[in-house]
């Protein structure tokens, strides 16, 4: 797509975005025989069986969630929100990355995008599946949460359009559909091809249908990638949106901590930093199993180390904005809460935060921590701990210290709200390894488009 | 099969790379046919513009996928704004901390991701419409080698229904334009 080179002769420091001596065929089958000919193996399916009794205990608890009510979580008043919120906050977030990578480094034609978009996007979808848990089941009676859809009802009643609640409701649904629709629109020349080499009757079938008739033709093409340059355009600006909105969830209310105009900028920037660090902490591993490091090379490892460090950084400029604004506005809540943050009953959750998000994550200046796999996959798991650490720092913190001491109190998590969370994140995994073994999970259409762009150069 | 009545689609060639293929789609054009298409397993640059596509040959001019996005996208966000208006102005007025009913403000972000949700949908099930997508079986599919379009081969057919097309004249010239293979695609009625 870009005219620029892939691994040009003036910067040969740069390892490929795509090792040498491939062709069509050979990314085709790499790519597909994932799919369709490798035989399931003993860690896919004991990986796979640990998630799925993760599930069911996300199961349990939602249901035992149903069956007594949403005082079996810790949350109470002054703490209304709780982990439900901090979970959703945490998993939309990792939403993000998936979205940057496939629609903004889209349009900047980065090709280093291209073996990584396919998993990213179907993350996002995993990812916003859970977080759409959360808020669904912390209403307290999850059989009416359709009453925040606009629909015309019996009671004539409509939703609050003035509140950020509703906003949400429409960012989150419409990033949902936006995002399958992106992924879809992706997968639908891999699952032509995957149609056309599987050789058994049922799956041909299956792909067939999902591949709608896809056959390559230049008319098709033609108009296929309008639409996904559109789609891209499209989900640029929406994934911006969705951020921006979850933080107008805190900063149109008026609690200290919260309300401030920083939100917006640095939520964003916060979602991308921790999905980035998602990416990586499933790319390392799936690399690995299925011998991926000739398509997911040193340089996309590295490239998103250095997204990870930029975005980590202007996290920590929200951080500091934070402590800046409340001290310089003089507000007596807003400086007192900044108190609390480094001396209150929870400072230990603060200062873990800045472990993680801003201090540790300087290592990656080193090239050679960049560089160096294990390294990275540690780091891609203590950001996406800071992250969550920072979402609990600002639920908790404020909503137990607000204006009147008469209203404040303590928040503490029980064992269902444990049991619901790591159930979400069994749900993740368990969804990305039933992903790998169905669908490619690199977009082989886009790969013959790279190894056609690098033959080109050789020529 | 010899039971079984069929009728001819066109005509198959099949050729060694994208290079190659746009040439092709370039005399095959200069040769006079309109009814033809060319398939490739990854979007090549050219190869539209090589089939005619500034020329506006048939089927060309139905590139409509941006002003469909552009139509859903007005339909999404005049639709949504007008909506939350009618809901909170006309239809159910609430008087929230003394803000005006029409908070206009308060009604952006549900415009906007509306707008962005009419856009992309319409984007995409517009390409598919266009593309006469979803399409389960397509005469190409009985050609064994055909298979390869989605893997590594470059496919040309002139189709039967051309004005000028002849099954050996247009299955001549494909081979005195290189095609390695050229078949006949015939589809049971």
């Amino acid at each position: 797509m870009s005219e620029r080179p892939v691994d040009s002769p003036e910067i040969p420091r740069l390892p490929r975005v795509l090792e040498p001596g491939h062709n069509y065929a050979t990314v085709t089958d790499k790519i597909s025989s994932i799919v369709l000919t490798r035989p399931v193996s003993l860690g896919w399916l004991a990986g796979f069986s640990i998630c799925f009794i993760i599930v069911m205990v996300l199961l349990g608890s939602i249901s035992w969630l149903i069956i007594k009510g949403v005082g079996i979580w810790g949350i109470n008043i002054p703490v209304g929100w709780g982990f439900a919120i901090v979970n959703f906050v945490w998993w939309i977030g990792i939403g993000h990355a998936g979205t940057l990578i496939s629609a903004i480094l889209f349009l900047l034609n980065q090709q280093w995008r291209t073996s990584i978009n396919r998993f990213a996007e179907a993350m996002t979808l995993f990812a916003v599946a859970n977080a759409a848990i959360f808020p669904g089941i912390h209403v307290g009676r999850p059989w009416m949460a359709f009453y925040m859809f606009p629909y015309p009802s019996t009671m004539g009643l409509w939703p609050q359009f003035r509140s950020p609640l509703i906003w949400d409701v429409f960012a989150v649904s419409t990033y949902a559909t936006v995002s399958a629709l992106f992924w879809f629109v992706g997968l639908i020349p891999d699952l032509a091809t995957l149609r056309d080499r599987s050789t058994n009757k049922a799956t041909q079938i299956i792909y067939g249908m999902l591949a709608m008739g896809w056959r390559g033709s230049a008319r098709h093409w033609h108009r296929y990638q309008s639409a996904y340059l559109l789609l891209a355009g499209l989900a640029t600006p929406l994934v911006l949106s969705v951020h921006t909105v979850v933080s107008f969830d805190f900063a149109v209310g008026i609690v200290p901590g919260w309300h401030t105009t920083i939100f917006p900028p640095y939520f964003v920037a916060g979602a991308i930093y921790s999905g980035f660090a998602m990416v990586l902490t499933i790319a390392i591993p799936l690399r690995k199993a299925y011998g991926l490091e000739d398509f997911i090379t040193m340089r996309h490892l590295e490239n998103m180390a250095k997204v990870m460090l930029a975005t980590g950084l202007i996290v920590a400029y929200g951080y500091f904005m934070e402590f800046f604004l409340a001290l310089y506005s003089g507000n007596k809540f807003d400086v007192f809460l900044v108190q609390q943050r480094l001396h209150g009953p929870y400072s230990g959750y603060y200062f873990a935060l800045i472990l993680c998000n801003i201090l540790v994550p300087q290592l990656l200046w080193i090239q050679k921590v960049r560089t160096y796999v294990p390294a990275l996959f540690v780091m891609s798991l203590v950001i996406n701990l800071g992250m969550w650490l920072e979402r609990f720092v600002i639920v908790v913190i404020s909503l137990t210290r607000d204006f009147v001491p008469g209203a404040w109190g303590r928040y503490q998590a029980t064992f269902w709200d444990y049991s619901t969370f790591i159930g979400t994140m069994g749900l993740f995994v368990a969804l990305l390894f039933l992903f790998v073994r169905a669908l490619p999970a690199i977009s082989i259409a886009e790969m013959r488009e790279l190894v056609a762009h690098t033959s080109e150069e050789h020529e | 099969m010899s039971e079984t009545r069929q009728t001819l689609y066109g005509v198959l060639g099949e050729f060694d790379s994208a290079k190659t293929l746009i040439a092709a789609a370039k005399k095959v054009r200069e040769a006079g046919y309109e009814c033809f298409d060319a398939f490739a397993p990854y979007p090549v640059p050219g190869l539209s513009e090589a089939c005619g596509l500034e020329l506006g040959l048939k089927g060309w001019k139905h590139n409509l996928v941006p002003q469909i996005a552009l139509l859903g996208g007005l339909c999404g966000g005049l639709g949504g704004f007008f909506f939350q208006y009618w809901v909170n102005v006309i239809d159910y007025p609430l008087n929230i901390a003394g803000r005006p009913l029409n908070s206009w403000p308060a009604f952006i972000p549900v415009t906007f991701e509306l707008t962005v949700l009419g856009a992309s949908t319409f984007a995409v099930l517009g390409m598919l419409a266009l593309n006469k997508l979803p399409q389960p079986h397509c005469p190409l599919f009985n050609v064994p080698s055909f298979k390869r379009a989605t893997n590594d081969g470059f496919f040309l057919c002139i189709e039967a229904t051309d004005k000028k097309f002849d099954l050996a004249s247009a299955t001549k010239f494909l081979q005195s334009i290189n095609a390695k293979a050229v078949t006949e695609v015939r589809d049971e009625d």
